[in-house]
């Protein structure tokens, strides 16, 4: 890089990433075909930009008790009006998202990450270590997930972090035999044994070969995973299954929700929130899983 | 005379529903250092069996050896621990494949996946091996190597990827090649320019190899000394000029029967192909006390159905499992 003739071709490995027909960009070109995935990311964007510069812009305390309580929206200068002790909801969205969306990411990530953990050592093994955690998973899977994540963070309390865990504890089977399946398949691929003939660990069979490989099913997982787990942490927070001093849609639901008869607005308000960003979700999840779904893809 | 690779009595059993069946009965060669070899039988024959053995890499919990020596440079390769394995493999023996178009990683460029090898097995900083792999695709002839090694796998012809798999079998300058069917899946001009190049490189480097087909061509082309594979034994064994120029064993000359023919004057009725009747037993009579060919043998009599052909030695180098092998 530093004398004039290495930026040519010796660059070569950087360059491969800007050249149109890596399999990433070929993805992207198919996403950005894809009208309603493009409106979906354009949507989630757009939230994600009133989740990170929002709070700023509207620097009110989503706490504070700034008017009189169910001033219904665009009276007296709020324009999403006020909650049952008269904080402020405009203040308490912008805030709110930050928290559903991070809850919806970290949940999402602790997900795929047990799931994957599972899944690669059953698939790849085989044997008594797929039984053990196949039937590991199984269990899992049977337990109700709602009940069973209400128990977790009721026994060890009702914070954030617990709360992303118990998504993630109840949700990682699916991501599990979707990677397990991924690769019984692809272990049996010609590449794989040609990689075992050039003496690859199985360390390096499983994260370097087969993962890659296996990746666009599990990141489609991953985008529909972050959804429901929005939808989940709602779900908490309405049985009142939440901080109380963490600011999230699903608080603004489960705070308001006696007064659901009375002032409709202050349920209906994060609750369309909460639709729209996981219908945007679910969208730019569709859309990933035709950019890159292999069967879909023509050559 | 010391050798590089000498497989002694190797049996390997494939288990399967019904039982236990020999895909590999009581096989024994060598390989001498620089040497060619072939083995060569139909599909089903065991040919890959071997190479896989060999590598260390039978299929898990279906195929394992159950006896017999693989001896490479003094080590017994069926004793050897895994990590061993690991170590000579790419390392120390190449092997590349029969289908080019599968066996590549999609998602790497090629000049990625020949630097991995170089970066495994030798150490070498990520700089260094992509310099390196640079090379090694210039060695296989790949125009303009800079920029074809930022190439994806689906962007080569199956010539090109198995160019690609030779450079990577060769990026750590094995003793010992293995080819499993290295042209069966490409053009026949294609054919052609993969052999020269497997020739001039096994000239420059002094790798042995050991080639697995189906085709007679093939081993004339690339061979010194060739082995005839079927149902798991040796059939024939012998310098490929001898074997080719008398067979001593009935299915060799099959074989090579079979091989079509040009004819410069092509008339209205073409002749009718030669074949070797029938197909290869099933797995579940292999190993059995007979002469596994005898079904498709002219030849065959009374002691063929009752009794295992024993190796018969017609010179040093010359040998046949047929009890008719005299007299042919």
């Amino acid at each position: 890089m530093t004398s004039k003739n290495e930026t040519g071709p010796l660059n070569a490995p950087t360059l491969s990433k800007e050249k149109a027909s890596s399999p990433l960009s070929e993805a992207w070109t198919k996403f950005r075909a894809n009208h309603s995935a493009m409106v979906g990311l354009f949507v989630l964007v757009l939230i994600m930009l009133g989740a990170i510069v929002g709070p700023l812009l509207y620097p009110t305390d989503p706490f504070e008790l700034v008017w009189r309580p169910f001033s219904p929206p665009g009276a007296d200068g709020f324009l999403l009006g006020t909650d049952y002790i008269g904080r402020d909801l405009v203040a308490q969205m912008l805030v709110g998202a930050r928290v559903s969306l991070v809850v919806g990411v970290a949940a999402a990530i602790v997900t795929i990450l047990i799931g994957v953990a599972v899944g690669a050592l059953a698939g790849f093994y085989r044997g008594w270590v797929e039984e053990i955690l196949m039937r590991i998973t199984e269990f899992f899977q049977v337990l109700p997930t709602l009940l069973f994540s209400m128990v977790i963070v009721a026994l060890f309390g009702a914070s954030l972090l617990m709360i992303t865990l118990a998504i993630g504890i109840v949700s990682w089977p699916a991501v599990a035999r979707i990677t397990r399946a991924e690769f019984l398949r692809i272990r049996e691929l010609e590449y794989v044994t040609a990689s075992r003939a050039a003496g690859a660990t199985p360390a390096k069979l499983m994260l370097k070969v087969i993962l890659p490989n296996a990746l666009p099913p599990i990141i489609v997982q991953a985008a529909l995973m972050t959804g429901s787990a929005i939808l989940f942490e709602a779900g908490l927070s309405f049985l009142g299954l939440t901080d109380p001093n963490v600011m999230s849609w699903g608080q603004i639901i489960g705070s308001n929700r006696e007064f659901i008869l009375q002032s409709a607005y202050t349920v209906t308000i994060p609750g369309i929130a909460i639709f729209v960003a996981v219908l945007a979700i679910a969208l730019v999840g569709d859309g990933l899983n035709d950019a890159l779904n292999p069967k879909l893809r023509q050559r | 005379m010391s050798f590089l690779l000498k497989v002694e009595n190797l049996r390997i059993e494939l288990r399967m529903r019904a039982g236990v069946a020999p895909v590999i009965d009581d096989l024994s060669f060598e390989l001498a250092h620089g040497e060619s070899i072939s083995f060569v039988g139909e599909s089903g024959c065991g040919k890959s069996m071997t190479a896989l053995a060999i590598m260390g890499l039978l299929p898990e919990g279906i195929g394992r050896v159950a006896s017999g020596k693989i001896w490479f440079d003094g080590e017994d390769l069926v004793a050897a621990s895994p990590a061993r394995l690991r170590h000579i493999r790419g390392n120390k023996i190449g092997m590349i494949f029969q289908e080019p178009m599968t066996s590549l990683n999609p998602v790497y460029s090629v000049g990625e996946q020949i630097a991995e090898v170089l970066r495994e097995h030798q150490g070498l900083s990520r700089k260094a091996a992509w310099a390196e792999a640079i090379e090694l695709l210039d060695a296989v002839r790949i125009p303009n190597p800079e920029t074809r090694a930022t190439a994806y796998p689906f962007e080569m012809s199956g010539g090109q990827r198995q160019r690609v798999m030779i450079a990577i079998a060769l990026a750590c300058k094995p003793k010992i090649l293995i080819a499993d069917e290295p042209t069966t899946a490409l053009d026949v001009t294609v054919q052609a320019q993969i052999f020269d190049l497997l020739r001039d490189l096994r000239r420059q480097t002094g790798t042995s190899l050991i080639m697995i087909t189906h085709d007679m061509g093939a081993v004339a082309e690339m061979a010194e000394r060739m082995i005839v594979m079927y149902a798991g034994r040796k059939a024939e064994e012998g310098p490929v000029d001898k074997v080719i120029a008398h067979a001593r064993h009935p299915y060799t000359q099959g074989l090579i029967s079979c091989v079509p023919h040009l004819v410069a004057h092509l008339t209205e009725e073409r002749q009718d192909l030669n074949e070797v009747p029938g197909i290869v037993p099933g797995l579940a009579e292999f190993g059995q006390g007979r002469c596994l060919f005898a079904s498709r043998c002219a030849r065959a009599t009374e002691r063929c159905l009752t009794t295992r052909p024993e190796e018969i030695a017609f010179s040093d180098v010359h040998r046949s499992a047929c009890w008719h092998a005299e007299g042919m």
